[in-house]
């Protein structure tokens, strides 16, 4: 691995998945890129000023526009006859499935040549673990908190890439900090192809999801490996390729590793809403061909 | 008219002044003998603290936060998270 273009001394949590997601999405760019962030997480650890972990050119504006920071970016190199330069935008799933959604849908539909990379925590964990669309249905989250008469998040995970391919983005992908070697071919790939590219990346939190300590590349396998995480991508809206599964395992060996999901298991009727939560990953599964 | 003189541009990389090694309560020890170079700990290493120096991987401890990802991961378990007295 070439010498990391995000900076130790940045301050994410110990165990933090998002970190790892930055350094392999940099490893596969190159320091020929230009970031654009939005508020979270990300923005918070890696530049509390006067300090920046970030080796390539990096600008924050707010929560809602990074695509729209980008776009503008693009448009001025453009006009300075310049295209050799990899663009890419890197938020959270607070500002990518719900505060930027609009400005995300302007970047696609001008066909900006953008590579979105979507860091997915689910849930706005900067703040304190507030739930976000992408957290899946039944997590505990502050607010969407477990009790008598609460299972947690009632609503099932915004299906965000399909949003993307909908707006005919050029490419779009999911990938796993478990798997490095498809995450940074899948950068590069988004790269080569000319147009909006949308790449959403399983990022554990130890904070938010409330695993063992070590647990992240773990989980980052297991939510695979489940299928409750497909891993695909699709180039100009055909589905061109999937990470097989080889053994799929049942969802209760990912849920019961994390504390957000602890209440199934202990509170009556909770093998109802596990058997809801299979059915989801049976479902993906079928629909992208995951098994053999 | 006063004049905003606070620049909002940093210097690269320049977290690196501040040593997270502190946050640590549990150090890895990597067993050399059993390491067989995969790089796997470098590659998932959270702070990019992990690095081949003459040959074989060490931590950087002025920024490892003891998260022992890469103790978890290492597929020889050449290395082990110790309780580390400061």
């Amino acid at each position: 691995m070439q010498e990391s273009l995000f900076a130790p001394g940045h301050r994410a949590c110990a165990g933090c998945g998002m970190p790892i997601v930055i350094k392999l999405v940099l490893d596969a760019a190159g320091p020929n890129t230009i970031v654009a962030s939005s508020t979270g997480c990300l923005e918070v650890t890696s530049t509390p000023f006067p300090e920046s972990s970030w080796k390539v050119p990096w600008i924050h504006s707010l929560f809602e526009n990074p695509a729209s920071v980008a776009s503008g970016i693009e448009i001025a190199f453009k006009k300075f006859g310049r295209t050799d330069i990899n663009l890419l935008v890197i938020a959270g799933d607070g500002s990518t499935f719900d505060i930027g959604i609009g400005s995300i849908s302007g970047m696609f539909d001008r066909g900006h040549n953008i590579t979105y990379i979507c860091y997915d925590n689910e849930a706005y964990m900067n703040t304190g673990v507030q739930r976000s669309g992408s957290t899946p249905i039944y997590a505990s989250t502050t607010t969407t908190p477990i009790g008598t008469q609460s299972p947690g998040n009632l609503v099932r995970k915004k299906d965000m890439p399909a949003i993307a391919v909908a707006h005919g983005a050029s490419y779009v992908a999911t990938a796993s900090i478990a798997y490095p070697v498809d995450l940074r071919r899948k950068v590069k790939r988004s790269l080569e192809i000319k147009g909006p590219a949308y790449i959403q990346i399983n990022a554990p939190c130890i904070t938010g999801w409330s695993y063992a300590d070590g647990d992240t590349i773990e989980q980052a396998k297991l939510v695979v490996e489940t299928c409750i995480c497909p891993l695909y991508e699709y180039v100009d809206g055909e589905l061109v390729g999937v990470k097989k599964v080889r053994n799929k395992r049942p969802v209760e060996d990912y849920l019961k590793t994390q504390g957000r999901y602890k209440h199934l298991f202990r509170a009556e009727g909770g093998d109802v809403y596990i058997a809801n939560i299979q059915a989801i990953a049976d479902r993906n599964a079928e629909k992208f061909g995951l098994l053999d | 008219m006063t004049r905003c003189e606070v620049s909002m541009v940093v210097e690269p990389g320049s977290t690196q002044v501040t040593k997270t090694g502190a946050w640590r309560t549990f150090v890895p020890v990597i067993d050399h003998d059993k390491c067989i170079k995969c790089s796997l700990c470098e590659i998932f290493c959270p702070d990019s603290c992990i690095h081949q120096v003459e040959g074989n991987f060490v931590p950087d401890l002025d920024y490892c936060k003891g998260c022992s990802i890469c103790a978890h991961e290492c597929p020889r378990g050449a290395i082990e998270m110790v309780l580390e007295e400061k």
